[in-house]
């Protein structure tokens, strides 16, 4: 059991009642004390697994496995597994933060003196300790989202699992909820957490997944994939192919068909050289363009998307 | 820690919640009922009672009406109750907080139901107490009345509960009383005996559930009723029977709770 990884995702797929197709098989794997990152746009399905793995969705078919317990098949003991910080605020906005966590404990069985204690435990570490007692929807948007991350740690999950946590999040509470969340991953606790901000995901995770209309497109260390978005690759038009490519340095040269070349290099690279390199070599480039590619694609999306969103201002519902 | 000590907790967490909750909202779940019931009893009981005299079994309008109207508010506050606070839940979406929890379906329904039964039983200990004011009253068979209102109050929980498991939206559970509830009561022989009825109207008064608990309470208060107590039982522990099953399928289903 102790070796089992702290999630194993099985082909999940999940099709919601109007025909939405929001999950088409997804399969993915994290290891214990991981801080692993689900990287996606809005729509991506980013919810609908994590909805999956906490029980409030139903899969159309798959299964997840959290530290090598069923979902589908023991939902208590899995459960007992994960802390859940979810999208949308989700308590009840007349209780009392205090009261929330204590209530949250108690359903997973917890007796309420140490319930008690770990409320004001992690209440104090959130800096939420001197509202305890307010009706929580006097709280600001950064701090209901604070406690969301301290009725999340009540069950002193294994698996802490945070969608979205920091949207609409000012910077500066941002980065205490990172420390925070960073401290727990230290102490041992694996990390799931979804976002979309690159920079977010970059500055804290170790793996990540990319997700997007349903599907896995990427799934690797934050390092490989920052490598790899470093890298920009050229589609060359060449008069005549040469017999024999060059090596070039900073250049990696790859013939694609009678009258093709891709050369790839870091973004830093400057194509005055290449173009140099190459006209010493007497290969005539007759045009030239951009190699996109998914994953590209989809971090523009990302990054676009990330610059339209506000900076401030929470998530508060009318409710 | 074991599967009953923690289930006992989680049990005791979601009673607890629901009695914080009336007491904290004291002014519309435990006021209104009390001057509704004030308000019957001086005008059906005071001012028309004094014109009717002796009903049955040589008891006046005002006593006979009592245990029908006792029962009224148990029932009205404990469906209110429940169907207000679980649909709350629902539209806060607090609900999830106990979804995501390893609770069983059966612990969240018994905790909402306790909760919701003890609100009608301190409604109707406070109007049964009002009617002191204008009546004398001692309590022929204790028991009965006691189980009499524990499964009327049980029932309508269970009713309100799947009521607000159905809804979607806060008229969904204000209508169900409205357009149900209310006309059920009033025609369940609350005011008056389904003897006095003819037929067909006596065999039709006969599908109501409400008719045996008003008459299995009366039963345990007066000592009078319409119907066989044993037969008020059975039917009384039917409908817990299938409300509960049903209750409990629909959270398995995870019918208007997960998508
Ligand atoms: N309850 C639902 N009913 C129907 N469609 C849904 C529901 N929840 C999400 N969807 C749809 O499923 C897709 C994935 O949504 P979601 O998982 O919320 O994405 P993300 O969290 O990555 O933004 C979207 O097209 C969304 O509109
Ligand atoms: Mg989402």
């Amino acid at each position: 059991m102790t070796s089992a990884p702290a999630l194993v995702v099985d082909n999940l797929r999940k099709t919601y009642g109007n025909g939405v197709e929001a999950l088409k098989g997804i399969s993915l794997t994290v290891q214990p004390g991981d801080f692993f990152a689900l990287l996606g746009p809005n729509g991506a399905g980013k919810s609908t697994l994590i909805g999956i793995l906490s029980s409030l969705v139903n899969s159309s078919s798959g299964d997840a496995r959290v530290f090598g317990v069923s979902v589908n098949r023991q939902r208590s003991e899995a459960m007992k597994l994960i802390g859940l910080v979810p999208q949308e605020i989700n308590f009840n906005q007349f209780e009392k933060p205090f009261d929330i966590c204590v209530n949250q404990a108690g359903f997973y069985g917890i007796p309420r003196r140490v319930a008690a204690e770990r409320a004001e435990k992690y209440l104090n570490e959130l800096r939420l300790w001197d509202k305890a007692q307010h009706q929580a929807r006097m709280l600001s948007g950064g701090m209901k989202r604070r406690l969301m991350i301290a009725r999340a740690m009540m069950n002193e999950p294994r698996l802490l699992i945070l969608d979205e946590p920091t949207a609409g999040v000012d910077i500066e509470v941002r980065r205490s909820m990172w420390q925070f969340v960073n401290a727990i991953n230290a102490a041992g606790t694996t990390v799931i957490l979804t976002t979309h901000y690159l920079e977010e995901a970059e500055s804290l995770c170790r793996n990540i997944a990319i997700i997007d209309h349903g599907t896995i497109i990427e799934n690797t260390s934050m390092k490989r994939l920052l490598a790899t978005l470093d890298v920009e690759t050229f589609v060359l038009d060449v008069a005549a192919m040469p017999a024999e490519l060059p090596r070039l340095p900073g250049v990696s040269l790859r013939r694609t068909d009678e009258h093709t070349l891709e050369a790839e290099m870091a973004r830093s690279h400057d194509l005055n050289s290449l173009f140099a390199a190459l006209s010493a070599h007497s290969i005539t480039v007759t045009s030239m363009r951009n190699k996109t590619n998914r994953l590209e694609e989809l971090f523009v999306r990302l990054v676009e998307h990330g610059r339209n969103e506000p900076a401030r201002g929470g998530q508060e519902q009318a409710a | 820690m074991s599967n009953a000590s923690t289930n006992l907790v989680a049990l005791h967490t979601i009673v607890r919640r629901e009695i914080v909750r009336i007491m904290r909202i004291w002014t519309q779940t435990l006021i209104p009922p009390a001057i509704t019931m004030t308000l019957y009893f001086v005008i059906f009981g005071k001012l028309i009672g004094s014109r009717i005299g002796a009903i049955e079994g040589g008891f006046t309008y005002m006593q006979y009406i009592v245990p029908g109207l006792v029962m009224m508010s148990i029932i009205t506050n404990s469906y209110g109750n429940i169907s207000s606070s679980f649909f709350g839940a629902k539209f806060q979406r607090s609900v999830e907080e106990m979804l995501v929890s390893p609770m069983p379906n059966w612990v969240i329904l018994l905790g909402y139901v306790a909760g919701a039964v003890a609100r009608g039983l301190v409604v109707g200990v406070l109007v049964l107490l009002i009617a002191l004011f204008f009546t004398s009253l001692h309590v022929v068979h204790p028991v009965i009345t006691f189980l009499s209102v524990l499964l009327g109050a049980t029932i309508f929980s269970l009713a309100g509960f799947v009521n607000a498991v159905y809804a979607k939206k806060f008229d969904d559970i204000a209508l169900v009383p409205t357009f149900v509830l209310t006309p059920l009561t009033y025609l369940g022989g609350v005011f008056y005996s389904v003897n006095m009825l003819g037929e067909p109207w006596q065999a039709i008064s006969r599908i109501n559930p409400i008719l045996y608990m008003v008459n299995a309470f009366r039963f345990g208060v007066l000592g009078i009723s319409d119907v066989g107590i044993g037969m008020a039982f059975v039917v009384m522990l039917a409908f817990v029977t299938g409300l509960s099953v049903l209750a409990l399928q629909l959270l398995k289903r995870g019918v208007g709770l997960r998508s």
